[in-house]
C-alpha cells in the first residue's frame, strides 16, 4: 500500500511497510544513525509483530529476573553484565546499529555484538538504566531480544579460542625464528661458518624452540597421555612423540656440540599442526546454534494466577512447582505442568517430533516450550528450571554440538588406522636401521614419524567445509544446522511449500461473494476476527484488506471471537457473539458437515466462511509468484533435481502454479502428515529429500526431511526446525546454494585423495632413508597447505548476484523497512 | 660478526615484548569478534546527514 507509512530517513521521505517499521526508522534517524541504510546487507531483519511492546519486557526489572541472568561486575561498583540473545542480526551494520544506539544511552558501560551468533554483551548500571529500557529499545529497532543465563559452553568456547590463538602465536613467531637461524646455519656450514656461530645458533634455537615446545604443543602432549592411558590411538601419539623425541635429542646433541639439531623441524611442525586445529575447532564452534533456538523457544515470562484467580505477569525464573499459571493462544508454555482449566491444541514438534498437534484438557500433561495452538488454559506447574523437558534436550544438543560431523567422524576413523600403523611402521624403521646405520636410526624415525602424520587428512574435511559453509552465508543460505550441507549436496528431489515459498506469502484478498444470508460487510468482520487470531500468510490477507472491501467505503465492524481453535492446513474455528463459525479450505467446512454448492471455476484460491447452518461467504485470494521463482524451478532442473510442489492449498490453486511454474509433480490438500508421508514415501524410493517451506505447519515436514530450509520471512518455529536458511527475499540461492555444496563434496574429495596419496607416497622414501627431518615438516607443510588452499577456493565460487541485494537500492530508492 | 651475540638476544627480547602484548591483546577479547570489527573503520559514528543528490527524489 503506497503511501501509507512514512518516515523521514537521511533529510527524504521514504514509505516503509508497517507502522512498527516507520517508528522504528524514525527512532533510528533521530538518533543520527541512519548510516545503517548504507551499510546493511540485505533488507534487515525480520520483525515479529508484537516487539515493540515494551510492557513485555517490565519483567525483567523484576530482582529476582535480573539476578537469574546478570552477573555483578568485580571491576565496577553496582555495573552488572548480561549476555542477551537477538534474533535477526544479519550483517555488520546491525552490529554497528545496535552498538550505536544503545552506547548513548546514559548507564551503559560496554555493548559487544558477536556477528556470527546473534548475542549481545551488556555492561551496565542497573540503578541508572533499567533493563526493560535497554530491550525494549532493542524490539523498536527489530530485533526481538531475549536476555539469557550466560552460557557456559560458548564461555568456554570462547576461553579455549582465546587460548588455542595464544599457542598458535608462540609457535608461528617461535618457527619464524627458528627458521631464521637455521637457514643462517644451512648457508653459513658449507660457506665456513665458524664452530662458535654454529654453537651460538644452537643453542639460541633452542632457546626460542624450548618454549614452543612446553607451550604450544603442550595439548598434543595431554591428549596423547591420555590416549595411552585409555588404551587408544590417536594422532596425538605419534605427533608427541616426534615433536618430544624431536625436542630431547636435539637439547641432547646441542649439549654434546656435535650432530643434527631438528628445532627448525618440530616448530614448523608445531606450528602447521596447531593451524589445522585451530581451523578446525572454528569451524566446529561455529556451526550450530540449535541451543540458542531452544533458548529462543523457552518463554520469558508467565502469567501467574493467585488463589482468587488475580493473574500478575512474572518471570520464569520466579516460577514455582505447584504455581497455577494461564497461558493464551499463541503462547509457549512456560515450564512443564498439567492442565487444570479449558482444553486446547499444543505444537510439541520440536520437542518429541510429534507432527500433529496433539489434543490437550483438563488432566493432561503438556511441555514448557510447546506452543499452545488452540484456546487459553490454566496449567498447574510441575517441573521448573533444571528439571523441564526443554532443558534436557538443551543439554542433548549442546552434547551433540560437541562432536564432529558426522563425515569428519568418518575421516578420523581413518586417521586412527593410519596412526596405529605409522607407529608400527616407525619402531620396524627404527630397528631396522639400527641394525645396519645406528648413527641414522633416530633422524629417520623422526622423518617417518613427521612425514606421515596424517594433518593434511584431518584439515581435508573442516577447511572445505567452513569455506563451503561460509560462502552459502554470503550468499544468502545460512547452513543452521551440521551435516546439512553434506546432505544438500546428494539430493535429488525438491519438495517445495507453496504458499509463502513459491509465492509471495503477501497474498491478497481480492473478492467476497456472499450467499445472501449475511451482507459482505458482516462477513468481512466475522472473517477478521476469526483470521486475527492465526499466523498463517492467508490470515494477513485479511488483516491487510478486509477493511478494504467493505461496500461503499463503511468501517468495518468490530468482532471478538473466543474458543478459536487453529486446525493446520484446514482453517480456524471459533465462537463469535454466541454463534459457532468456521473459516478455511472446502473439506473443513464439508467436513463439518455441512453440503457446500460446487466450486466456481474462478481463479485463485478460495476461503470459505459457515456458521453451523450453511455457507455465509466464499473469499477470493490470490498470491503473487516470488519473483525468480520459475527461474530458481528450471534451475534446480538443470542441476538434476527433480522439484515436487506440495501445499495445503485446494488442488486447483496448486495445479494452476504448478503450471505457471512448470512442475509437473504436484500435490494440493495436503495436510502437514501428508507432506511428512510424502516425504517419506520419496526417502523409502531412495530419494534424499530437501523441504523448503516457511509455515508453523511445516515445522515438522521440515523436520522430517532430509535437508530442510526455511525462508527468512517464515515463522520463527519453522526456522527453528530448519537446517538452512534463506535469508534473502529470492529462491536463486537455493539453486546456487546446491552448486557450491556439491562443490564442496568434490573438494572435500580432492583434499582426502591428495592427503591420502601424499602419505602412502611418501612414507616408504622417509622409511628408506632418503627424507631428511627438515625436508619431511616441509613436505607435511606443503601437503596440508595445498590442502587448506584448495578449500579456500570454495569461498571465491560464484553464487549468483545474490550478494548485497539490497544495498545500492537502499540508498537511492525509498524502500526502507525496519 | 660477533655483533650478532649482542642483537640476536636484544631481538629475543623484542620478541618476548610481542608475545606479551598478543597475550595482552587476546585476553582483552580483541580477536573474539573478527567479523564485525573488518567494517567498523568504514562506519562514522556520528556523522550528519550528507547533502543528497537530487536522484534521491525519483518518486
Amino acid at each position: 500500500m503506497p503511501g501509507r507509512f512514512q518516515a523521514v530517513v537521511d533529510g527524504a521521505e521514504r514509505e516503509l511497510c508497517c507502522v512498527g517499521c516507520a517508528a522504528a526508522a524514525r527512532l533510528i534517524d533521530q538518533m543520527g544513525l541512519a548510516n545503517y541504510y548504507r551499510f546493511r546487507d540485505e533488507g534487515g531483519a525480520p520483525r515479529p509483530p508484537d516487539a515493540v511492546d515494551r510492557a513485555r519486557y517490565a519483567v525483567w526489572d523484576r530482582p529476582r529476573m535480573l539476578d537469574a541472568v546478570a552477573r555483578s561486575c568485580p571491576g565496577a561498583a553496582g555495573e552488572r553484565e548480561v549476555e542477551i540473545l537477538l534474533e535477526g542480526i544479519r550483517c555488520a551494520a546491525c552490529v554497528w546499529l545496535v552498538e550505536g544506539s544503545l552506547g548513548q544511552l546514559p548507564g551503559v558501560s560496554e555493548v559487544q555484538v558477536a556477528l556470527a551468533t546473534g548475542r549481545m554483551r551488556l555492561q551496565w548500571q542497573p540503578a541508572e538504566l533499567p533493563l526493560s529500557e535497554v530491550l525494549g529499545r532493542l524490539a523498536a529497532l527489530g530485533f526481538a531480544p531475549q536476555p539469557v543465563e550466560g552460557n557456559v559452553v560458548l564461555e568456554a568456547q570462547a576461553r579455549a579460542r582465546r587460548q588455542a590463538l595464544k599457542r598458535l602465536f608462540v609457535a608461528g613467531i617461535g618457527m619464524m625464528q627458528v627458521m631464521t637461524f637455521a637457514a643462517a646455519v644451512y648457508i653459513g656450514l658449507p660457506a665456513g661458518m665458524e664452530d662458535q656461530f654454529h654453537e651460538f645458533f644452537r643453542i639460541i634455537s633452542m632457546i626460542v624452540a624450548t618454549p614452543v615446545v612446553l607451550y604450544s604443543a603442550a595439548p598434543f602432549f595431554r591428549r596423547a597421555w591420555l590416549d595411552i592411558r585409555l588404551r587408544t590411538v590417536s594422532m596425538d601419539v605419534p605427533v608427541s612423540i616426534a615433536i618430544g623425541g624431536g625436542w630431547a635429542a636435539s637439547i641432547w646433541f646441542t649439549w654434546l656440540g656435535h650432530g643434527e639439531v631438528y628445532f627448525d623441524s618440530i616448530t614448523m611442525f608445531t606450528f602447521y599442526l596447531l593451524l589445522g586445529r585451530y581451523l578446525e575447532m572454528q569451524a566446529r564452534h561455529r556451526a550450530g546454534d540449535v541451543a540458542d533456538a531452544l533458548a529462543r523457544l523457552t518463554p520469558q515470562s508467565a502469567m501467574r494466577l493467585d488463589a482468587d484467580g488475580q493473574a500478575t505477569v512474572i518471570g520464569v525464573a520466579e516460577l514455582e512447582v505447584g504455581d497455577r499459571v494461564r497461558v493464551l493462544p499463541g503462547e509457549h508454555f512456560p515450564a512443564d505442568g498439567r492442565i487444570v482449566a479449558g482444553r486446547t491444541h499444543a505444537d510439541e514438534s520440536l520437542l518429541t517430533g510429534e507432527s500433529v498437534p496433539q489434543s490437550r484438557q483438563a488432566g493432561d500433561a503438556v511441555i514448557g516450550g510447546s506452543l499452545n495452538l488452540g484456546a487459553a488454559v490454566d496449567v498447574s506447574i510441575e517441573r521448573v528450571g533444571g528439571d523441564t523437558l526443554l532443558s534436557g534436550i538443551a543439554r542433548m544438543l549442546h552434547r551433540a554440538q560437541a562432536e564432529r560431523p558426522p563425515m569428519a567422524r568418518a575421516a578420523d576413523r581413518i586417521a586412527r588406522w593410519f596412526v596405529g600403523g605409522t607407529l608400527l611402521v616407525a619402531c620396524t624403521v627404527f630397528w631396522i636401521w639400527s641394525q645396519l646405520d645406528p648413527s641414522r636410526a633416530f633422524e629417520i624415525t623422526l622423518a617417518v614419524l613427521i612425514v606421515t602424520c596424517p594433518c593434511a587428512l584431518s584439515l581435508a574435511m573442516p577447511t572445505a567445509l567452513t569455506t563451503g559453509t561460509g560462502r552459502l552465508a554470503r550468499g544468502g543460505l545460512l547452513v543452521t544446522r551440521q551435516g546439512s550441507l553434506e546432505r544438500l549436496a546428494r539430493a535429488d528431489t525438491v519438495i517445495l511449500d507453496k504458499t509463502g515459498t513459491l509465492t509471495q506469502g503477501r497474498i491478497r484478498l481480492r473478492a467476497v461473494e456472499v450467499t445472501g444470508r449475511e451482507p459482505a460487510a458482516r462477513a468481512l468482520a466475522l472473517a477478521l476476527a476469526l483470521e486475527s487470531h492465526s499466523e498463517h500468510p492467508l490470515a494477513g490477507a485479511f488483516v491487510a484488506d478486509a477493511s478494504a472491501l467493505v461496500p461503499d467505503g463503511a468501517p468495518l465492524e468490530s468482532l471478538v471471537a473466543t474458543e478459536v481453535v487453529n486446525h493446520p492446513g484446514q482453517g480456524l474455528s471459533g465462537i463469535i457473539a454466541g454463534g459457532e463459525y468456521r473459516i478455511g479450505n472446502r473439506a473443513f467446512i464439508t467436513g463439518w458437515p455441512l453440503s457446500l454448492p460446487d466450486a466456481s471455476a474462478e481463479p485463485g484460491t478460495e476461503v470459505l466462511l459457515a456458521d453451523r447452518s450453511g455457507l455465509l461467504a466464499v473469499f477470493r485470494v490470490e498470491d503473487q509468484l516470488r519473483p525468480g521463482a520459475a527461474r530458481a524451478v528450471t534451475d534446480l532442473r538443470a542441476m538434476g533435481l527433480e522439484p515436487w510442489l506440495a501445499s495445503g492449498d485446494q488442488p486447483a490453486a496448486v495445479a494452476e502454479v504448478a503450471r505457471r511454474l512448470g512442475i509437473d509433480s504436484w500435490r494440493g490438500g495436503q495436510l502437514p502428515e501428508d507432506k511428512l508421508s510424502l516425504i517419506r514415501e520419496l526417502q523409502a524410493a531412495g530419494r534424499r529429500v530437501v523441504m523448503v517451506g516457511d509455515g508453523i505447519n511445516d515445522a515438522p515436514v521440515l523436520a522430517g526431511a532430509d535437508v530442510s530450509v526455511a525462508l527468512v520471512r517464515g515463522t520463527p518455529l519453522a526456522q527453528n526446525a530448519a537446517g538452512m536458511v534463506l535469508t534473502g527475499e529470492s529462491l536463486a540461492p537455493l539453486p546456487a546454494g546446491i552448486g557450491v555444496s556439491r562443490q564442496t563434496l568434490r573438494v572435500i574429495r580432492q583434499n582426502l585423495g591428495l592427503s591420502l596419496a601424499y602419505n602412502l607416497s611418501a612414507l616408504p622414501l622417509a622409511a628408506a632413508g632418503l627424507v631428511p627431518p627438515w625436508l619431511a615438516a616441509i613436505g607435511m607443510s606443503a601437503s596440508s597447505l595445498i590442502v587448506v588452499l584448495n578449500a579456500l577456493r570454495l569461498g571465491r565460487l560464484p553464487m549468483g548476484e545474490t550478494v548485497t541485494p539490497d544495498r545500492p537500492q537502499v540508498t537511492r530508492t525509498q524502500a526502507a523497512g525496519g | 660478526m660477533e655483533i650478532i651475540f649482542v642483537l640476536i638476544p636484544l631481538g629475543l627480547i623484542l620478541l618476548l615484548f610481542a608475545v606479551w602484548a598478543f597475550f595482552w591483546a587476546v585476553r582483552n577479547r580483541q580477536f573474539d569478534n573478527l567479523d564485525a570489527e573488518a567494517w567498523r573503520i568504514l562506519m562514522d559514528g556520528d556523522q550528519a546527514p550528507p547533502p543528497r543528490e537530487p536522484a534521491d527524489r525519483d518518486r
